[in-house]
């Protein structure tokens, strides 16, 4: 069976899709993330569509799903590079995936990730710094 | 309205919509469609596919390039022999499902093509037909 590889980088999950989402890759990608955030006390996970071209209802549910779940599990998801084609079909189609964290690269969606672990972790010592898209 | 190219395939199943999403790509790429567009129809195409797919277990799918004057666009055509809707101003409500799902397919998708028109009857069928213009 066809199978999104997830990457481990510290504490931190990294999944680049590649492919064609289709619903059971989807739905296999969920249960396998649910799974390895488990297993490896994962803190963050980010979440790279900067190739996926087509994201309609169902899949974007599997990408609010995760986050849901990521975040019961202690964990925190940032999803990056949307296409804006994307984007604007989400929005109309009437699913803005609220509640989910985007960042327009995987750069800045790990700056993202690191500054909210950090803020969970209650380590205030580092300085603000506001400039990207949170 | 003219029909300028005409094509259909089987939805059987949840795999066959890769194929159909790349063959309407196509299409749509072949009139010069912007990617927006292409985007909207696609994910509405998609939708669509999956509705047929749970509801009826399945149908077919007609992709057609049409012209109507200046305008170009891609009529698709789906056709199953399910059970129907019995309430389809109901369906076309945003939030209602009879599934497990958001109830987002049929009123989101008519919000992403040009045209849109369904036609059901009770233990016949469904056919679902959306336009969407090149610059629609």
């Amino acid at each position: 069976m066809e199978r999104i590889p997830i990457l481990r980088l510290g504490n931190l999950l990294l999944v680049t899709i590649q492919v064609d989402l289709y619903d059971k890759l989807a739905e296999t990608l969920e249960a396998d993330l649910v799974q390895m955030i488990n297993k490896t006390n994962a803190q963050g996970v980010l979440i790279d569509i900067s190739a996926v071209s087509i994201i309609d209802s169902f899949m974007g549910r599997i990408i609010g799903n995760i986050a849901t779940m990521s975040r019961v599990l202690d964990a925190e998801t940032v999803v990056v590079g949307m296409q804006p084609a994307v984007a604007i079909t989400l929005v109309e189609l009437g699913l803005p995936l609220k509640g989910v964290a985007s960042a327009l690269s995987v750069d800045k969606g790990m700056e993202v990730l690191k500054k909210k672990i950090q803020q969970k972790e209650g380590l205030k010592d580092t300085p603000e710094d506001n400039d990207f898209i949170g | 309205m003219i029909s300028l190219d005409k094509d259909s395939m089987n939805i059987l199943r949840e795999i066959d919509v890769i194929p159909f999403r790349n063959r309407l790509k196509e299409n749509a790429t072949k009139i010069g469609m912007g990617l927006v567009n292409q985007t909207k129809i696609i994910t509405a195409g998609s939708e669509l596919a999956r509705n047929m797919l749970k509801y009826a277990g399945g149908g077919i799918v007609v992709i057609e390039i049409i012209n109507k004057g200046r305008e170009n666009g891609i009529r698709l055509t789906f056709s199953d022999k399910g059970p129907g809707i019995a309430d389809i101003a109901l369906a076309m409500k945003d939030g209602y499902s009879t599934g497990k799902s958001l109830g987002l397919g049929l009123p989101g998708t008519k919000r992403l093509v040009s045209e849109f028109a369904i036609e059901s009857e009770v233990g016949k069928g469904t056919i679902v037909t959306v336009i969407k213009w090149k610059n629609g």
